[in-house]
């Protein structure tokens, strides 16, 4: 029943690769290209605003643009990179062998990266989406290319990968803890892991509904928005915002949990006030239900419903302000540190703070009737999403490189980095609060002279550049480090928690023999109490691990080509194209029914094979 | 034991879908699952219910819906959901052929379910015009009970390779997770169809 | 309210670092208008609460990281693993609450008054009641009186000192409306209309916005208000009703211009200030005092040259607008006729 796990090209080992923590190289790669395409994407847009009336992206080149970047940000950068970590830490940090279920791990990243390939192609085929990541209704019932289905059948895939993603986690962090790691003890990444998690189980289907309800009316003719017809596109701004709102805690929250392990470590305390970010975390992940229409004050919902939702979405501010103020209090009294990691951390803190109270300025409904598509909300968002996100992002791949890679990043180019991201980002963002105050609308392709947006418009696009730079550094950096970087070796910032206390590099069973977790913070505490290592809860014993499959990669790409077929059913290449989409269905069926009635038991490493040699053998 | 071997009822755990770990995530990961489908239909119903009086001058529900095909309907699905609670029941004695028939049953009684739904979408759009493009109610409509109906059929896709992988080799800790899945899903699709009976149907006919 | 004034000084102080607080006929930050007034001072009232907010979180912040840091020698100290302290917990989160409420309280009451348009609703409307519905088409705004059977266009002609009422819809996609000076913005839905009240102190022209991205030529979307003293907007008015187009053209050019009109252009752009058509038929903007205009196709100045331009080659001046290949082509003389005429289509000397 077992096989031998032989000797495989690289290549194909990823490409078949059930194991979270290759998983997680794998959403690391994709994320950081995509990263990169937005951010190009953003120089772009930064290059066009620069100064009044310029013409380098005009009318639909410039919306096109402006589309990629915020829905390649918000769905194939930070998406991504957030499952990076929680694939590369999360079974650690619980003392788990693997996750639940690594075959559909493995499909939720296929789904994903096909989706956003997918996504991309539109850049080659015609122009890519113009709607907006918003993608309102009418607008894009309206839009004449075939960008905006690229965006529809792009990220309906990758949702779906991240929905299964979702629920791989949930039951990981419910089913496999170690023996003594009680709710209450799991580490806050962990916990922030198992909030989103659950927060992407419940706001991505409204996503999925409403992705198809567009796919119906721009493919194949329904009415759901088209109000001639009795449609109604306020259904899909719900929707979308039923979605759109949690996925703001979905990106954030990882961040929070990645940032409570820096404070921790590189302050050699315990966090503060565990219990209570706990309950905090909880409570912004329901809150972040209640919020959606604050999106939609200036639909006309009346003065009730603004009301309500006005206030309810102020209510966030408290668990959020209670997170920042046990941050500050996890440093007071500790012996800090200032890693390039923990830069990120503290910067993290008055850079969100700024993103958090214009949160709540825009939570006044009749203020925000000012705000509301403004560039204060631009601001607003990029200070939420760069000042907490990707810092805690950044703040992650320096912290956790070591357990990825075994190789810890330069600290003097993060350095660097960090402090060029840093001052650019204030640089472009914080001038735009007052560009939005002085009346210059979001999403405009041009301003015009004598408004008074002149030098705003130009700080905020020198920002860009030093943003730019930054990741330039980054890139250098990593590449540096792949080329020249030393073993990092077990546990190299004397950290707290269980993920350091793997073997460097991890082996592919991650541990021996499962530990015994003895309280919050376990590693802590047995290097307190003078041991190296985790006390183990069980005997050696043989191990058993998942096959590898290429399953995975044939289902998404069914997927991606079936897409192709329905987009293109049109002009009288109907039938072509409906057999293409049937060939992609097929595949993708064809790997569902083959991955069920083939039996997979997986294999055994014995336990005498387990010391030194990690090669798979036959049980 | 491993999970491939052919249960006996010596070897017979008292819940043979959560013996293993494997089962045991399989158990849970579906039932968040389904909480998730939940929360897509809620969409859908929300959809439904927006749209429900858009009819752009075509039928209205109150001349559009019958009820005797709909709660035959309904008495099908809801006759399958217990045959396949039936052979639930089975499982945990270990009987299997009596499991495997059971679950025969459930698969003809959600056939003939959706063969009435074929009717009945067949008789609306020839006899009434109405049609997914016709207008939003139509949409909203065919979407909700049509991704319904979508889910039965890969229910009995389901339901039925599970049926044939199986027929010669008896229950395994290995094969006892999925059936109780399938028929977990089978439950659902049960109580989303309580639902649209209800929001849909019964509150159509009374206007 | 008094405290806020307070604080307005250090907050206008750090504005006027950052460049002043934009221009007075487009600036949230100089409000010239009752809604907007409201909109600022719960600007400033939040503003201020969270300068509050941030300025306790750097205090804490800066001694944190200064006194906190590791000092040479120190690398092994281990500090007191301290789990929280409940006392701290409860203020950080009773202060917050304080602090919202402080702010949900206005933030709900100016929700309410926003909202307020029932002058606007009555059956019989009172007969100084200024109504007027707007209507957002790719990539215009028009704007048809409803007491006073007027139909313009591009320009929003409101009298000074009193509430103007708009009831505000989308004709083909979704746009929204926004005169920051004067009040925050609404979205025109395709599917309801949606009202809100305007209102400006003085007289002047400020600048509007379309806010709901809609297409190429969104950021082109632009249009003024312009607020007359209550006499002359009566006298706009009055004009605007005999305005029908004709009379203006008394030299030749112009009148060729006209002839120009007649035949490529009437089918869709009125030049009547009563335009009587159906509004679903009223396509595109009325020309009724297009020589009075500050600006030609919303965007550019009202100067022959932009005039020209915009008649001879639409798209490179808006993309995606509803102009182009309407109508056929143009020679130079046609143009230069056709732009004599437009110009004098005036109500006011």
């Amino acid at each position: 029943m077992s096989s031998v796990a032989k000797k495989k090209s690289v290549l194909w080992d990823y490409l078949t690769t059930v194991d979270h923590k290759k998983i997680a190289i794998l959403y690391l790669v994709a994320g950081g290209l995509f990263f990169v395409a937005g951010g190009i994407e953003a120089l772009f847009i930064r290059f066009q605003l620069a100064v009044p009336n310029n013409d380098f992206l005009v009318g639909d080149a410039y919306n096109q643009v402006l589309t990629m970047h915020g829905t390649t940000m918000i769905f194939l950068a930070a998406m991504p990179l957030i499952f990076a970590f929680l694939n590369a830490v999360v079974p650690l940090q619980i003392g788990a062998r693997d996750v639940a279920f690594p075959y559909i791990n493995a499909l939720g990243f296929w789904l994903f990266f096909f989706g956003g390939v997918f996504l991309n192609c539109s850049w080659f085929l015609g122009g890519a989406p113009d709607a907006g990541w918003t993608s309102y209704a009418s607008l894009t019932l309206a839009s004449q290319t075939h960008g905006v289905d690229f965006y529809i059948l792009g990220l309906q895939i990758s949702g779906i990968g991240t929905l299964i993603g979702g629920i791989n986690f949930l039951v990981t962090i419910i089913n496999m803890r170690a023996p003594g790691m009680t709710y209450m003890r799991m580490p806050m990444f962990t916990w922030t892991a198992f909030v989103v998690s659950a927060l992407i189980l419940f706001a991505f289907p409204p996503l999925t509904v409403g992705l198809a309800l567009l796919m119906l009316d721009r493919l194949f003719g329904t009415a759901f928005f088209d109000p001639a017809l009795g449609g109604n596109t306020i259904i899909w701004e719900h929707l979308f915002w039923i979605f759109g709102h949690p996925e703001v805690y979905i990106l954030v929250l990882p961040a929070f949990g990645i940032f409570s392990e820096v404070f921790a470590t590189f302050s050699k305390k315990r966090l503060f006030g565990y219990s209570s970010m706990v309950f905090a975390t909880v409570l912004i992940g329901f809150l972040g239900f209640m919020v959606w229409a604050h999106h939609m004050f200036t639909v006309g919902m009346g003065p009730i419903a603004n009301a309500i939702f006005a206030v309810a979405t102020m209510a966030i501010a408290v668990p959020t302000g209670i997170k920042i103020f046990n941050w500050l209090f996890t440093m007071w009294g500790g012996n800090i540190r200032f890693t390039t990691a923990m830069l990120y951390a503290v910067a993290f803190i008055p850079s969100f703070v700024m993103g958090g109270v214009t949160g709540v300025q825009l939570a006044s409904a009749p203020a925000d009737y000012q705000f509301h598509d403004s560039y204060f909300v631009v601001a607003h968002f990029h200070y939420v999403i760069v000042g907490g996100v990707v810092f805690g992002l950044f703040a992650g791949a320096h912290y956790y490189w070591p357990l990825m890679f075994n190789r810890i990043l330069d600290e003097t180019l993060g350095k660097i980095t960090f402090w060029l991201f840093f001052i650019g980002f204030h640089l472009t963002f914080f001038i735009q609060h007052f560009l939005g105050l002085f009346g210059m609308p979001r999403r405009y392709f041009t301003y015009l002279p004598g408004q008074g947006l002149e030098t705003g418009n130009l700080i905020s696009s020198v920002g860009a550049a030093f943003m730019a730079l930054a990741t330039i550094v980054l890139l250098v950096n990593v590449v540096k480090t792949a080329v020249s970087g030393k073993a990092a070796g077990r546990d190299p910032w004397d950290a707290r928690t269980l993920e350091w206390a793997v073997e460097a590099p991890t082996p592919e069973y991650n541990f021996k023999q499962l530990p015994f977790v003895r309280g919050l913070d376990p590693l802590w505490i047995e290097k307190m109490e003078g041991r190296k290592e985790m006390t183990p809860a069980e005997p050696v014993g043989d191990i058993h691990m998942p096959n590898s499959s290429f399953l995975p990669f044939t289902t998404s790409l069914g997927l991606f080509i079936a897409a192709f077929g329905a987009m293109y059913m049109e002009g009288g290449k109907e039938t072509e194209w409906l057999i293409v989409a049937f060939i992609g269905l097929a595949i993708t069926f064809g790997s569902m029914l083959l991955r069920s009635v083939i039996d997979d038991h997986g294999y055994h490493i014995h336990k005498e094979d387990l010391d030194g040699d990690d090669k798979g053998v036959t049980a | 034991m491993q999970a491939e071997e052919r249960l006996t009822l010596e070897t017979l755990p008292a819940d043979p879908e959560k013996a293993t770990l494997e089962g045991k995530n399989k158990f849970l990961g579906f039932w968040l699952f389904l909480g998730g489908e939940t929360v897509l239909f809620a969409s859908l119903f929300g959809t439904y219910l927006a749209l429900k009086n858009s009819t752009n001058g075509g039928p209205t529900t109150q001349e559009l819906f019958e009820l005797p095909i709909v709660f035959a309907a309904t008495m099908l699905l809801l006759t399958s959901s217990l045959t396949s609670v039936y052979a639930m029941y089975h499982m945990k004695n270990l009987k299997f052929k009596q499991m495997q028939l059971w679950l025969i049953v459930t698969v003809l009684l959600g056939a003939a379910f959706l063969g009435l739904e074929i009717y009945e979408f067949h008789h609306y759009v020839t006899h009434f015009k109405h049609t997914i493009k016709s207008s939003a109610f139509g949409s909203a409509f065919y979407t909700l009970v049509g991704t319904h109906g979508a889910h039965v059929a890969f229910g009995l896709l389901w339901i039925s390779a599970l049926i044939l992988r199986n027929a010669k080799r008896g229950l395994t800790l290995y094969n006892a997770p999925k059936y109780y899945v399938a028929s977990l899903y089978w439950h659902f699709i049960d109580v989303v169809w309580v639902f649209i009976f209800t929001v849909v149907y019964l509150m159509g006919m009374v206007g | 309210m008094k405290k806020q004034w307070r604080l307005v000084s250090l907050v206008s102080l750090l504005s006027l670092l950052l460049g002043g607080c934009g221009k007075e006929f487009q600036s949230t930050l100089i409000p010239q208008g009752e809604a907007a007034k409201m909109q600022y001072d719960l600007l400033i009232l939040s503003s201020v609460i969270m300068v509050f907010v941030v300025a306790v979180v750097s205090v804490i912040f800066f001694y944190v990281i200064v006194r906190f840091r590791q000092k040479k020698g120190q690398e092994h100290v281990i500090p007191k693993q301290v789990e929280g302290s409940h006392k701290l917990e409860i203020i950080w989160t009773v202060i917050p609450i304080l602090l919202l409420l402080i702010l949900a309280v206005p933030t709900v009451t100016y929700t309410f008054k926003l909202a307020d348009v029932s002058a606007a609703e009555k059956a019989k409307l009172d007969k100084d009641t200024v109504v007027i519905d707007v209507t957002a088409r790719l990539y215009w705004w028009e704007f048809a009186y409803k007491t006073d059977k007027v139909v313009t266009s591009q320009e929003l002609v409101i009298p000074t000192g009193k509430k103007v009422y708009l009831n505000l819809k989308g004709a083909d996609i979704k746009h929204a409306f926004w005169v920051p000076s004067l009040a925050g913005k609404i979205d025109t839905n395709t599917e309801n209309t949606n009202k809100m009240w305007i209102q400006a102190d003085k007289a002047g022209t400020y600048n509007g916005f379309c806010t709901e991205f809609c297409g190429p030529s969104h950021a082109l979307m632009q249009f003024k208000v312009k607020a007359l003293e209550e006499s002359e907007y009566k006298a706009w008015i009055a004009a605007m009703e005999k305005q029908d187009g004709k009379e203006t053209a008394d030299t030749a050019q112009a009148q060729q211009g006209e002839e120009i009109f007649q035949q490529s252009c009437v089918g869709c752009h009125a030049v009547a200030g009563n335009d009587s058509r159906p509004a679903a038929a009223r396509i595109a903007p009325s020309l009724a005092n297009f020589g009075d205009r500050d600006l030609v196709a919303g965007i550019a100045d009202q100067t022959d040259e932009n005039i020209k331009n915009w008649l001879k080659d639409p798209e490179s001046m808006k993309p995606g607008n509803k102009m182009t290949g309407k109508y056929g082509n143009l020679t130079d003389q046609e143009i230069d006729a056709l732009t004599v005429y437009l110009k004098s289509l005036k109500v006011t000397q």
